[in-house]
């Protein structure tokens, strides 16, 4: 069945996105990752121009991460302050990387920026979630264990300190907010919700209090996609609702099968699976980098 | 149109009589739109060639159609492998780039006209105008060109079909056009030349709109007009359809 792309400005297999955003969605639900790392470049691979993919897959991070919050609020795993600040980081970080954007396309490097960032964040978090899955599954023993400070230095030498109850923390405020600061430029730059790196940050940047983590990450996440759609539709124009609803639409429901999932899976293995997946999707990125591209020449519009 | 019969009735001897062939032309359809389903459209060009005095010449004229869209100012780029990275490395501008070009003809059009004329009615995709800007090599002013010319071929956005236009009995003529789906909108024209002894004797323009229409076209016009509103739109239906999912799953189970 084939659908035209008002705003993309052509024609798609409808039953092939929805189906794309179910299994991204069963994806984000199994791992609590927004899964826009994956539903951009397969958006680009399909043929929607790239600041389209980015711009519509953003509307799809809010719509899996919404059930998540709902049920993290439920258990109180939620740190409102924490959240706020980190939120107020993420905007000031969506409007620079807004305008990062625009200056890039102008240049007529923003692909290869997306390619290179792809490449260095997925590849690291990949490579150390792998390590850490296969240490956990008992596949490799770890050679000796290091007891790491749970307050790292840098992060304690920042000045002006706020009390996080819920988070268990007493530290500067500037710390989450460049955090989410970082986060929320990537959000607009890469079409991903960042998820995959605000966790861990939190947890050995930070040392916030497990219980928190991912609620937290996810309000955060849920507040930066709703707002970079919004900057998208005003800024460069190209949130290609059609597209987004389809997104959405096989994206809500796999999120929800995939949280049920969940439950039934060991989790370490869960985690040795999605390591397996972005390391893949970096390799992928690393060669098309290398590779002599399909396209020598390329089109811009004035 | 009473009116315009009346007048063709009367100017029928004149073009009969006219030493030269004449051309009466017409396109299948003068709006396209752009549906939900839209996939691409095809255009059919078609008409008739009356020779002078009603009879056909020993040797008969030629036709070629030219279906172009809009022109757009472009910058091309070009990749280079640097330090093991392929990176756009060089650009090229032109002004005027058309956004579709399908020329079909009854033989090749080399073997029609010389190059002098082909050129300046842009017969050919070698002889597109596309005023590319000043300052560079023609050397590499080639190149980019080439590029283009390639790229969008592939695309299905420049075609030339040599044997596109089929002549039924030296009079009537018909070519067909596929548009593919990814065409900008916008007014396209459809030329109809015809061409005898290395000379273009007649020409014909027609005019073709392109556009979004009914649900398409208001999604497009809300996005460039009422952006804030759009933006809006956007964020509460995926905050919507996002919580729906969660508060329909949470009562099954």
């Amino acid at each position: 069945m084939d659908i035209y792309l008002p705003i993309a400005g052509l024609s798609v297999n409808a039953v092939f996105i929805v189906v794309l955003g179910f299994v991204v969605g069963l994806l984000s639900g199994m791992f609590g990752v927004g899964g826009g790392f994956l539903t951009t470049p397969l958006l680009i691979f399909y043929g929607i121009p790239p600041t389209v993919a980015v711009a519509s897959a953003t509307t799809q991070i809010t719509g899996a991460s919404v059930s998540g919050v709902a049920a993290h609020w439920k258990r109180g795993g939620v740190d409102l302050k924490m959240g706020g600040v980190m939120i107020a980081g993420g905007l000031v970080g969506s409007i620079v990387g807004a305008m990062l954007f625009r200056v890039l396309q102008n240049s007529g490097q923003i692909d290869l920026i997306i390619g290179f960032l792809y490449v260095l964040l997925l590849g690291s978090i990949g490579g150390l979630m792998l390590k850490d899955a296969i240490v956990a599954l008992g596949w490799v023993q770890q050679p000796e264990a290091k007891t790491q400070p749970r307050h790292n230095k840098w992060v304690a030498s920042l000045p002006l300190r706020w009390r996080f109850y819920a988070s268990g923390l007493y530290i500067s405020p500037l710390a989450p907010m460049a955090l989410g600061f970082a986060a929320g430029m990537l959000t607009v730059l890469l079409g991903v919700g960042g998820g995959f790196i605000l966790v861990p940050a939190m947890i050995y940047l930070l040392g916030m209090a497990a219980r928190v983590v991912i609620g937290t990450s996810l309000i955060m996440i849920l507040a930066v996609s709703a707002v970079t759609t919004f900057v998208h539709a005003v800024t460069t124009q190209s949130v290609d609702i059609v597209l987004a609803g389809l997104l959405l639409l096989g994206g809500v429901i796999g999120a929800q099968y995939g949280a049920r999932l969940t439950t039934r899976l060991k989790p370490d293995l869960l985690r040795f699976a999605l390591a397996v997946i972005i390391l893949g999707v970096a390799l992928r990125m690393a060669l098309g980098l290398a590779w002599r591209p399909d396209e020598i020449y390329t089109v811009y519009y004035l | 149109m009473r009116r315009g019969a009346f007048f063709l009735a009367l100017a029928a001897p004149l073009l009969v009589g006219a030493s030269k062939p004449v051309l009466v032309p017409d396109v299948s359809s003068r709006a396209i739109e752009i549906r939900y389903s839209f996939s691409g459209a095809q255009l059919l060009l078609f008409g008739a060639i009356l020779y002078p005095g009603g009879r056909l010449p020993s040797k008969r004229a030629d036709i070629a159609v030219v279906v172009k869209g809009p022109v757009q100012p472009i910058v091309v780029r070009e990749k280079h492998k640097i330090a093991g990275i392929w990176m756009n490395a060089d650009s090229h501008r032109f002004r005027s780039a058309p956004s579709f070009y399908a020329i079909a003809s009854s033989r090749p059009v080399e073997e029609l006209i010389d190059d002098r004329t082909a050129a300046i009615y842009e017969l050919g995709l070698d002889n597109l105008q596309l005023s590319p800007g000043g300052g560079a090599l023609p050397d590499k002013e080639r190149r980019f060109e080439a590029g283009l010319l390639d790229l969008r071929k592939r695309q299905g956005l420049y075609r030339e079909n040599p044997k596109g236009v089929e002549i039924a009995e030296g009079v009537l003529y018909r070519a067909r056009i596929d548009i593919p789906s990814q065409v900008p909108v916008g007014t396209y024209t459809a030329e109809t030349f015809l061409i005898d002894n290395n000379r273009v004797v007649a020409a014909a323009t027609r005019e073709i709109e392109i556009g979004k229409s009914g649900f398409e076209r208001y999604v497009a016009l809300a996005a460039r007009r009422h952006s804030i509103v759009y933006g809006l739109a956007a964020m509460i239906m995926s905050l919507g359809l996002g919580y729906a999912a969660a508060w329909a799953f949470s009562r099954r189970s």
